[in-house]
C-alpha cells in the first residue's frame, strides 16, 4: 500500500509539472501582446526590448519555464506585471471562495448521490421513481440558469439568503455558510444528477451478481448486504465519475461565482487573463492543478482502500 | 516419414505479469508435438495447463517467446500480418463458447460468407459455398437469413463449424468446442465432428479437459500438465492405460456413470492419491 | 457456463420481431418533439439573414430598451439599441457552431483513441490512456479562461480545446466497449479468418461501439452550449459575436428594468439544451432498449400459491407440485416450473438431474428463496421438516438460512465478494447464524476451513479471493456452508467449474461432511458420473417436470423415462476408442507416429 500511495504522489507531480509546461508553451505564443499591455500600444522599441529582457522572453522556452517551475519550488511565485502584488498571496486570496463552494458541493454531492442511488437500487419502486426523475430533471439546464433562478427567488425576491458577497469562514462561520448555500446548491443539483444515475446503475448491476445471492443464502442481513458488500464494489466506477464530476464542478463554480459576485477564482482569472498578467496567470495554473491532482489522488487511494485488486497496479 | 502438417517445437509462451514491473508468467515451458494430414491429435489437461495456448499460439493469436511452429513445411511462428491472413485458408478454428463466437448482429449467412469474402470470392460463389456449407453441418437452409440468437447451443456450434470449414482448410484448432454444450447434444456434435473429418480429411488439434471426448474422436492423445506434455501416444493406450502418473490420476478423477463401477474407481483413485506426483519438467512420460 | 439462464427460451427462442431503432425512436413522442424543437432553432439560425430586420450588432440610439413589439423589433431593443429577436436568432448559430466544434473534437479524439486503445490494449493502450490522465489534469473550464491571451477569446478556438477536454470522457465509454468486444470470441475467429484490424473495426467492432456514442453525442452537445453560454456571461470572446450567455449577462444586470431582456435569451438556451437531454435519454431507449430495473432486495417472489396438504410424512424436505413462472419480455407469465414434486429424506443425497433450462437450478433457489423478485410462484409446496416456505417473508426464510438450510453454488469465484478477505466473508456467514464473538467466530473459521481441506488456514484467511484457485475458493464455500450444521445442503452444480482431479476431492469433501454432520443434501447436476459416484437417489428434470425418480442404482440399470433412457444413451462410452486410421487426402503422405 505504501509503494501504491508513493506511485500514485509521484505520477501526480509528474502529471502537473507537464501540465504546467504546456500551459507555459500555449500562453509563450502570446507573450508579445503582453509587453504590449503592459507598456501601452504607444511603447518604443527600445522600451518594448528593454522589458522582454528584463522578462526573460528572449531566452529560450525551457530556460524561461525551468526558471519559474524554479521559483514555484522554493515558494516564490514571482509578482504581477500590473499590480506587483505577490501572486501567491493575491491566489491563495482567492482559493478560499472557489475551494468552499467546490469542496463542500462535492462533499454533499457524494452523500446525497450515494444514498439517493443506494436507495433507488435496492428499494425499487416509488425512491426508484424520485431518484430518476432527480438525475433526469437536474441535467435539463445549465447551471447558469439555475444559479439565476435560485438567486432570483431566494435572495432577491424572498430574501432569505445574500444574493451576493462571501463571507469567510475564519470571519463568521454562520454567514460563510450562509454565503454559500446557492452557489453551492446548484452545484449539488447537477452533480447529484450525474452521480446518483451513476451509482443507481452500478448497484443494481452488483445487487444481482451471485455473491449477493450466496450472502442471502448465509442469513447475512439485507443491510450488510447492501451497505458493506454491493456498495464497497460499486464504489470505483462511481470514483471514475466523481473525478470528471469534480473537474465539472470547478468549471461550474468560476461561471456562477460570477453571478453572485464572488471574488473566487472565476472572475479573478478572467481579469489576469484579460491583462495577460503571465505570473498570475501561471499562479492560477499551478494552484488548480495541484488541486486537481490532489482531489485525484484521494480518489485514487480510496479505490486502492475499498478494493483489493487495484492496489496492484 | 514424411514432414507432418503441423510440427510444434520447444513452443514456449509468457505473458506480462499483471502489475506494477511484475514478472512475465511462463504457461508453456518448451512443449513439441506434432499432427500429420488428415489426424486428429487430442490435447487433454485442466484449466491453467497451457492447452488453450497451443492452440492459440497455433493460430497466431498469441506471440511465442521461444520455439517453433511449422505448418507445411514452412516456419509460422513468426508470420507477420499479411501471411498470417493467407495462412487463413489453412487453418481454422472452432471455440468453445457459441454464444461469444458468434457476432449477434450479423445474420448466419454473413457470418459464414466473411472468411470466404476475404479470400476472395465473389458474393455469388460464398452464397453457394454457404448452401453447401450449412448442408454439411446438416442444417436447415433457411438458416442463412437468421440470427445467431435463434438457435440452441448445439445448433449454433454446427454454424460455428461451418465457417471453420468455409475456406477448406488442412488444419482445424477445435478448442473445447463440445463442453459449453448438453450431454444429448454434445454426442450429436461430436458425431459431427467425426464424420466431417473422415470426408474432407481435415487434420484436428483437439483441445478438451475431458478424456471421454478426446478419445472418441482423436487417433493420437498428448497430456499437457502445467505447460509441459508429459505424454503422448495412440487414443487407447494413452487414454485407458496412461504411463505417465499425471494421466493416470486424470483417468481415474473422471466419475464414471455407473454406481458400481465408479465405487471401484473411487477406490483405485483413493490408492492413486497416496502418490506424489514427481515434478513435471522434463519429465516426458517413455514415448511409445 | 453460469448457472442456468432464468428465463428457458435461450434455447432455440423464436425470433424476437425485428423493430428497427429508428422505429422505435419515432414512435417515441418525447424524441419527435425535442428532435422538432431543435431542428426549428437550427432552420431558424440558417435563415437569419432573412428572417431578422437588423444584423446583430446594429444598435439604433431609438431602440434603446424598446418594448416588444415596436416595429422592426418584434422582441424589442436592448441597452445598446440593438435588435433582441435579431441577437437572438443569431445566437443560435454561435451555439450549433460551438456544439458541432466541442463535439466534434471529443468524438473524433475520444472514438479513434478509444478503438485503437481498446483493440490493441499492451503499451499503446497504456500511452494513450497517460495521455488521458495529462488531459484530465489540466483544470478544465479554467484552463479555457487562463489561455485567453492565445485564443483572444475566439468561442471557435475555446471550443475545439473545450472539445479535447471534454476527449476522456468519450474515451473511457469508447474504449469499455472496445475491450469488451475485443474479448468476445467472434472478434478471435475474425482474426483466424483472416479479417485485417481496420476491417474488424469497422464490420465488428463500429456496430457496438456506434450506439453509445450516438447517445452520449446529445449530451455533449449539450454540455458544450451550456460551457459556451457561460464563458461568454463571464465575458470570454468578443462582445461582437451574439450568444445567448452575453444576452443574458446583460440581462441580468437590467433583470429590474425590463426582465423580458433575461427571459429570451434563458428561455432558448434551457430549451435547447434540455431538448438535447431529453433528446439523448429517448437515443438511449430507442438504441440500448430496457435499461436494467431496480428491484428491492431480499423481495420474496410473490406467492400466489395454495399450499397443499401433502402426505411425505417423514421426509425432511418436500416439494409438492412445485410451479414457477416468469414474465416474458412482453409481462405475460411464462411457466418455468410446470409442478415439480420431489422428497429429500434425513441424511439423503439426491441428485436432481438435467439439461440446461430444464428448471433443476430453480428449483433449488425456490427452496433457498432466493428467486429473483420477478419471478412467481403459483402453485404448490415447499415444506422443510412440515413447515411451509412458499410464502415466508424473508425475516422468516433469512432465519432458516445458514442454519438449517444451507447452499454451495457452482461458479465459486464470482460467489465469494472481491473486496472482502476470506476470513471476512467466513466470519460474517458464522455470525449471521450465531451468537458467538467475533474472536469466538474466527477461531471457528479456522477450524472450518482446516477442516474442508485448507492448508494454511491462518494464511487463507488473510486473502482475497482473487489470491486463491477455483478448487480453494470451492473449500471456502462449503466450509461457510457448513458452519452452523445445516441439515440441508442445497448444491448447486458444486464441481461443475472445476477440474476433475479437484472435482472428485470436492466430492470426497462432501460425501465425509454428510458422514459427519448427518445432512441431506440436494445436488443439483448435469453429470451422471457425479450422480453415480455421490448420490442415493436422483430424480430427473426435464421442461420444469421431474419426469423419473429412484434409487442411483435402479435408475441406471433399468431406466423407464425415454427422456432418461436417451440421456444415457448420450454418455459417451469408456469402451468406445476411434480406431479408424487418420483420413488420407491426395498423395501418399502419411500421418506420423500411429501404427
Amino acid at each position: 500500500m505504501v509503494s501504491y500511495i508513493l506511485r500514485r504522489v509521484a505520477t501526480g507531480l509528474v502529471l502537473a509539472v507537464l501540465v504546467t509546461f504546456i500551459t507555459f508553451w500555449l500562453l509563450s505564443f502570446s507573450f508579445d501582446g503582453v509587453v504590449t499591455n503592459v507598456l501601452g500600444p504607444a511603447a518604443s522599441p527600445d522600451a518594448v526590448e528593454a522589458m522582454r529582457e528584463q522578462l526573460g522572453l528572449n531566452r529560450p522556452l525551457f530556460a524561461q519555464y525551468f526558471e519559474w517551475l524554479g521559483g514555484v519550488l522554493r515558494g516564490d511565485f514571482g509578482v504581477s506585471l500590473f499590480t506587483s502584488e505577490p501572486v501567491a498571496t493575491a491566489v491563495s486570496a482567492r482559493l478560499g471562495v472557489t475551494l468552499s463552494i467546490v469542496l463542500v458541493a462535492l462533499v454533499l454531492s457524494v452523500v446525497v448521490s450515494v444514498l439517493l442511488g443506494v436507495l433507488a437500487a435496492s428499494r425499487a419502486g416509488a425512491v426508484d421513481r424520485l431518484a430518476q426523475g432527480v438525475s433526469l430533471t437536474g441535467l435539463l439546464l445549465p447551471n447558469l440558469l439555475i444559479a439565476i433562478v435560485l438567486v432570483v427567488v431566494f435572495a432577491i425576491n424572498a430574501r432569505l439568503l445574500p444574493a451576493t458577497g462571501y463571507t469567510p469562514f475564519g470571519e463568521d462561520p454562520v454567514r460563510w455558510a450562509a454565503s454559500i448555500t446557492i452557489p453551492v446548491t446548484v452545484l449539488v443539483i447537477n452533480g447529484v444528477a450525474n452521480m446518483a444515475a451513476q451509482v443507481r446503475g452500478t448497484m443494481i448491476g452488483e445487487l444481482r451478481k451471485d455473491y449477493v445471492r450466496t450472502l442471502r443464502t448465509r442469513g447475512v442481513p439485507t443491510w450488510s448486504i447492501v451497505y458493506k458488500h454491493a456498495l464497497r464494489n460499486a464504489a470505483a466506477p462511481a470514483l471514475v465519475v466523481l473525478s470528471l464530476e469534480f473537474l465539472a464542478m470547478l468549471g461550474g463554480a468560476l461561471i456562477i461565482e460570477n453571478v453572485f459576485a464572488l471574488p473566487g477564482f472565476g472572475s479573478f482569472a478572467f481579469n489576469s487573463s484579460i491583462q495577460g498578467d503571465i505570473p498570475v496567470i501561471m499562479g492560477i495554473t499551478v494552484f488548480s492543478v495541484m488541486l486537481v491532482v490532489g482531489v485525484n489522488l484521494l480518489i485514487d487511494l480510496v479505490n486502492g482502500w475499498l478494493n483489493p485488486k487495484a492496489r496492484i497496479y | 516419414m514424411a514432414e507432418p502438417l503441423l510440427q510444434v517445437e520447444k513452443l514456449r509462451v509468457q505473458f506480462p505479469g499483471r502489475g506494477f514491473r511484475a514478472k512475465p508468467h511462463e504457461v508453456l515451458h518448451g512443449v513439441s508435438l506434432a499432427i500429420g494430414q488428415g489426424e486428429v491429435l487430442g490435447l487433454v489437461g485442466e484449466s491453467g495447463s497451457g492447452k488453450t495456448t497451443i492452440g492459440r499460439a497455433v493460430l497466431g493469436l498469441v506471440k511465442p517467446s521461444g520455439g517453433a511452429i511449422r505448418f507445411d513445411g514452412e516456419d509460422i511462428t513468426h508470420a507477420g500480418a499479411r501471411r498470417r491472413r493467407e495462412l487463413a485458408r489453412h487453418i481454422q478454428v472452432v471455440f468453445q463458447d457459441p454464444y461469444s463466437s458468434l457476432n449477434p448482429a450479423l445474420t448466419v449467412g454473413d457470418i459464414l460468407s466473411e472468411p470466404l469474402i476475404v479470400q476472395g470470392a465473389s458474393p455469388r460463389d460464398a452464397r453457394a459455398r454457404v448452401r453447401g456449407l450449412l448442408e454439411q453441418v446438416e442444417l436447415p437452409k433457411d438458416t442463412a437469413d437468421r440470427l445467431p440468437r435463434e438457435f440452441s447451443g448445439g445448433q449454433r456450434q454446427r454454424v460455428a463449424i461451418a465457417r471453420a470449414l468455409a475456406p477448406r482448410p488442412k488444419l482445424i484448432v477445435c478448442d473445447e468446442p463440445v463442453s459449453a454444450l448438453d450431454l444429448s447434444t454434445q454426442a450429436l456434435v461430436l458425431k459431427l465432428l467425426i464424420d466431417i473429418q473422415q470426408e474432407t480429411g481435415v487434420a484436428f488439434l483437439f483441445i478438451s479437459h475431458d478424456l471421454a471426448v478426446v478419445r472418441h474422436i482423436s487417433h493420437r492423445v498428448s497430456v499437457i500438465y502445467t505447460g509441459n506434455i508429459v505424454e503422448t501416444g495412440p487414443a487407447a493406450a494413452v487414454t485407458s492405460d496412461p504411463r505417465h502418473p499425471y494421466s493416470k490420476r486424470l483417468l481415474v478423477a473422471a466419475p464414471l456413470a455407473d454406481p458400481v463401477e465408479q465405487r471401484r474407481r473411487r477406490e483405485e483413485r483413493k490408492r492413486l492419491a497416496g502418490q506424489d506426483l514427481p515434478e513435471t519438467r522434463g519429465t516426458q512420460a517413455p514415448s511409445r | 457456463m453460469s448457472s442456468e439462464p432464468a428465463l428457458i427460451g435461450t434455447e432455440a427462442a423464436p425470433a424476437a420481431p425485428k423493430r428497427s431503432a429508428l422505429r422505435r425512436l419515432i414512435r417515441d413522442p418525447q424524441a419527435d418533439i425535442t428532435a422538432g424543437l431543435l431542428l426549428v432553432f437550427v432552420i431558424l439560425g440558417l435563415l437569419a439573414p432573412w428572417v431578422t430586420g437588423h444584423g446583430p450588432n446594429e444598435a439604433v440610439l431609438s431602440a434603446v430598451n424598446a418594448p416588444v413589439g415596436t416595429p422592426g423589433y418584434p422582441l424589442g431593443g436592448d441597452q445598446n439599441g440593438r435588435d433582441i429577436w435579431a441577437r437572438l436568432i443569431y445566437s443560435i448559430n454561435t451555439s450549433v457552431l460551438s456544439a458541432l466544434i466541442g463535439t466534434g473534437v471529443a468524438i473524433a479524439v475520444g472514438l479513434s483513441c478509444g478503438l485503437i486503445g481498446g483493440y490493441f490494449g499492451g503499451r499503446v493502450r497504456g500511452a494513450i490512456e497517460w495521455v488521458f490522465n495529462l488531459i484530465m489534469t489540466f483544470p478544465g473550464i479554467l484552463l479555457l479562461i487562463v489561455l485567453m491571451p492565445l485564443t483572444r477569446g475566439d468561442f471557435r478556438v475555446t471550443m475545439l480545446i473545450f472539445g479535447v477536454l471534454l476527449a476522456p470522457g468519450t474515451y473511457r465509454l469508447v474504449r469499455n466497449v472496445t475491450v469488451g468486444v475485443r474479448n468476445e470470441l467472434y472478434v478471435d475467429a475474425a482474426r483466424v479468418a483472416g479479417l485485417s484490424t481496420l476491417r474488424i473495426l469497422g464490420r465488428h467492432v463500429m456496430p457496438v461501439v456506434r450506439g453509445p456514442v450516438i447517445i452520449s453525442t446529445a449530451f455533449l452537445m449539450g454540455s458544450a452550449i451550456s460551457v459556451q453560454a457561460g464563458l461568454a456571461f463571464l465575458g470570454v470572446g468578443s462582445s461582437d459575436v451574439p450568444s445567448f450567455g452575453a444576452m443574458i449577462s446583460y440581462g441580468f444586470l437590467n433583470l429590474y428594468v425590463d426582465p423580458l431582456q433575461f427571459v429570451w435569451p434563458a428561455l432558448l438556451l434551457g430549451v435547447s439544451t434540455a431538448s438535447l437531454v431529453l433528446l439523448g435519454n429517448s437515443l438511449r431507449d430507442a438504441l440500448e432498449g430496457a435499461r436494467p430495473k431496480a428491484s428491492k432486495v431480499g423481495a420474496t417472489a410473490r406467492a400466489k400459491a395454495v399450499p397443499r396438504s401433502g402426505d411425505d410424512a417423514g421426509a425432511l424436505l418436500s416439494i409438492r407440485d412445485l410451479r414457477l413462472s416468469y414474465p416474458d419480455p412482453g409481462g405475460e407469465p411464462k411457466p418455468v416450473l410446470n409442478g415439480v414434486s420431489v422428497t429429500l429424506n434425513a441424511g439423503e443425497t439426491l441428485g436432481l438431474v438435467g439439461e440446461s433450462g430444464s428448471g433443476k437450478t430453480q428449483t433449488a433457489f425456490a427452496v433457498l428463496g432466493v428467486l429473483p423478485a420477478e419471478a412467481t410462484v403459483t402453485e404448490g409446496s415447499i415444506r422443510l421438516d412440515g413447515r411451509e416456505l412458499v410464502g415466508l417473508p424473508e425475516r422468516g426464510l433469512r432465519a432458516l438460512r445458514g442454519r438449517e438450510i444451507a447452499y454451495v453454488p457452482q461458479e465459486p469465484m464470482s460467489n465469494l465478494d472481491p473486496s472482502f478477505t476470506i476470513g471476512a466473508q467466513v466470519v460474517e456467514g458464522i455470525r449471521a447464524t450465531t451468537a458467538m464473538s467475533r474472536s469466538a467466530a474466527r477461531a471457528r473459521a479456522l477450524e472450518l476451513l482446516g477442516h474442508v481441506g485448507i492448508a494454511d488456514p491462518r494464511r487463507t484467511m488473510g486473502l482475497y479471493p482473487h489470491q486463491i484457485s477455483g478448487g480453494m475458493a470451492q473449500r471456502v464455500l462449503i466450509a461457510s456452508a457448513v458452519a452452523s450444521r445445516p441439515r440441508v445442503l442445497i448444491a448447486d452444480e458444486p464441481t461443475t467449474a472445476l477440474d476433475v482431479t479437484i472435482q472428485a476431492e470436492i466430492l470426497d469433501l462432501l460425501r465425509e461432511l454428510q458422514r459427519e454432520m448427518g445432512m441431506a443434501i440436494l445436488l443439483v447436476t448435469h453429470n451422471f458420473g457425479v450422480v453415480a459416484d455421490i448420490c442415493d437417489r436422483m430424480a430427473v428434470m426435464q421442461d420444469g417436470r421431474i419426469v423419473e425418480s429412484g434409487t442411483v442404482l435402479d435408475v441406471f440399470r433399468e431406466p423407464r423415462h425415454p427422456y432418461t433412457k436417451k440421456l444415457l444413451a448420450s454418455i459417451l462410452d469408456e469402451s468406445v476408442v476411434r480406431e479408424d486410421p487418420p483420413v488420407l487426402i491426395g498423395d501418399t503422405t502419411r500421418g506420423p507416429g500411429h501404427g
